[in-house]
């Protein structure tokens, strides 16, 4: 709404003007036309307060959702996935007992979760850390003692990391069960052993990072096997054959020297928060994009009977 | 018995995970096989009435004339990831709360654990080094295990099952899997709650003796038939390795023509498949059990003793 002074008398919409005709009764004039002003003013402000009543016709609303969220058009619920980025991996619509969880346990989407809780406590944690022989110890002892919910913070860090072993694990012995791993999925069964593998390592490599007895001496033993690789390792078959020493093995490239020391420190530190989470983030697109691309989950589907097997295609 | 040994083994903060797979995996493993036993019967039923297997949905999940076979991904798919997002937040809150994520003296070269034990998961690894030289329990299998979890969709030219439960078409593809799962479970829970100090075989409920010596007496596998010239160990481990690929491929082959269904099976398998299948079962689902067994219950330390590398 337009608001105009009702004294207004240059035509001019919107404005606040003054008169330069009239001088007599100055003050008067002056005191009433501002009274007169503000009352304009407050009925427009009202007015206006009206329309964001219903936020959803606000135009700060409108640019950041681009569909209404009428509920009862079928349109609008897909365009609610569809136009989300955060969603848009989804499809619009599903199978109707795809969403059984009896069948998929989710344990995928919970892995993929877990993952994102373990970058949000991960990123913290690396706010109070440092990857130093004479820091890292201290530090832990710090998040445990003084950081405001530090212990906490370490505590879900680790454990969400355990669960995320285990989600992985059960994910994959589901896949077997309902057999999605056969045509057209077998690629992504693939990426699928890749993320495992991934997640074994993310995990291993942040054990050694309190720098305590524990992570020391399993990093230790883990590595000592790396010494025994066929052809690369100092100590396994055709090792020392090819020239390989303690000094430039794949255990000495994977701890930065010949004992777990500050460079290894320093290496594991560095695969864990960023090497590991960005390989696996590449591969982890690769996998939900190709759940898309293969056509969804793979179930529940219709039992196939014995009778209908096909020959094999030549 | 000592139960206060097996309550610090099995309360430590950092098993605490392969203490809850000893309940998860049975229970997955039954809600799995339960529907699998479901989807089983509705087969034989329909492959006894092949009118209603034209007309049947083919679901043991409940389906009437009429209903959708869709569903609005929102809010039906978004509100179970939603739930499930906060349900799994509340359990890591309530885990991390009431349990310490553990934390040991600094680190100090000149100190040894004893045990010295990788995080659980790696455990499968580290108890592998009981039965083979590291080269091979810490390269030569973890590779095997991945390459051939990654050749496994590719050599399994089973058809059925594919998006659903069911143990009576895929028999021979889930025991295949089944044993690796099993003895992967069982490496874990070996390492974990029965190596003690010194990598020391202690039952649950043994006290861990720090000071226990174990008079093991390892022989090769040549030892019991009297071979000491290394040109004829090194012949005689091969043969003796050669032979158990035969045999075990045998043994396999034998499961794959068990009964008309896994020949039929079997004829739509390349030979591609069928060699590459047999390689990775015999070498990693065959062969760890079987040396497992040979060093638990014989002492054998090696079967193939060369210069090189011993098996």
């Amino acid at each position: 709404m337009e608001p105009e002074s009702p004294e207004s008398k240059t035509g001019k919409p919107g404005g606040i003007t003054t008169k330069p005709g009239v001088t007599t009764r100055t003050g008067v004039g002056l005191l009433e036309k501002a009274r007169e002003e503000s009352l304009a003013l407050k009925d427009r402000a009202l007015d206006e307060a009206k329309a964001y009543k219903d936020p959803q016709q606000t135009q700060l609303w409108k640019s950041i959702f681009r569909v209404s969220h009428e509920r009862s058009d079928p349109r609008n619920r897909s365009l609610a996935v569809l136009s989300n980025v955060f969603l848009h991996l989804h499809p619009a619509k599903i199978n109707r007992d795809a969403v059984r969880y009896g069948f998929t346990w989710g344990m995928g989407g919970i892995t993929f979760y877990l993952f994102i809780v373990l970058t949000f406590t991960g990123v913290l944690l690396m706010f109070y850390y440092h990857p130093t022989k004479v820091q890292a110890f201290r530090d832990i002892l710090y998040l445990e003692h003084d950081v405001p919910f530090g212990k906490l913070l370490r505590n879900m860090h680790r454990w969400a990391a355990h669960l995320m072993i285990i989600t992985t694990w059960l994910h994959m012995f589901r896949v077997v069960l309902t057999g999605s791993y056969k045509r057209p999925r077998e690629f992504n069964w693939c990426v699928g052993v890749v993320l495992l593998v991934l997640t074994l390592l993310l995990s291993f490599t942040g054990y050694l990072l309190p720098d305590d007895q524990l992570g020391f001496w399993a990093v230790t033993v883990g590595t000592n096997m790396a010494r025994a690789t066929p052809m690369f390792g100092s100590e396994g078959p055709f090792g020392p054959q090819l020239g390989m020493t303690p000094f430039n093995d794949v255990r000495f490239g994977l701890l930065g020297g010949s004992i777990v020391d500050s460079n290894a420190l320093l290496r594991s530190y560095i695969w864990h928060c960023i090497g590991i989470p960005l390989v696996a983030s590449i591969f982890m697109a690769v996998h939900f994009w190709r759940i898309r691309k293969d056509g969804g989950i793979s179930g529940p589907a219709p039992v196939m009977l014995e009778s209908e097997m096909k020959a094999k295609k030549p | 018995m000592d139960w206060h040994q097996l309550w610090k083994i099995t309360a430590a903060p950092d098993n605490i995970p392969i203490v809850a797979m000893l309940f998860l995996v049975p229970f997955f493993t039954w809600l799995g096989l339960k529907q699998a036993r479901e989807n089983d019967r509705l087969i034989e039923q329909l492959e006894r009435d092949p009118q209603l297997a034209k007309t049947h949905h083919r679901k043991t999940l409940p389906w009437r004339p009429g209903w959708a076979r869709e569903l609005h991904v929102w809010p039906f798919l978004i509100r179970i990831e939603f739930l499930a997002a906060v349900i799994v937040t509340v359990i890591l809150f309530v885990w991390s709360i009431t349990l310490d994520a553990p934390l040991e003296e600094p680190a100090n070269p000149n100190l040894t654990m004893n045990p010295s034990k990788a995080p659980w998961y790696f455990l499968g690894l580290q108890e592998m080094l009981v039965y083979f030289d590291p080269w091979i329990a810490g390269v030569v299998m973890p590779s095997l295990i991945m390459v051939g979890l990654m050749v496994f969709p590719y050599v399994d030219s089973n058809p059925f099952g594919n998006g659903y439960y069911t143990i009576k078409q895929r028999r021979f593809a889930l025991g295949m899997f089944g044993i690796g799962w099993l003895t992967w479970i069982a490496l874990i829970i070996i390492g974990t709650f029965i190596r003690g100090p010194g990598w020391i075989w202690f039952w649950p409920g043994q006290t861990w003796d720090h000071n226990a010596v174990v008079f093991d007496k390892n022989r090769d596998l040549h030892d019991f038939v009297g071979i000491t010239s290394m040109p004829a160990k090194i012949i005689f481990g091969a043969i003796v390795v050669g032979l158990f690929y035969v045999l075990a491929g045998l043994l396999l082959h034998k499961l794959m023509t068990w009964n008309g269904f896994e020949r039929k099976l079997l004829a739509r398998t390349s030979l591609l498949q069928y060699v590459m299948f047999q390689f990775f079962a015999i070498s990693v689902l065959i062969a760890l059990p079987v040396k497992i067994a040979l060093r638990l219950a014989l002492n054998i330390k090696y079967v193939w003793v060369t210069p090189w590398f011993n098996v």
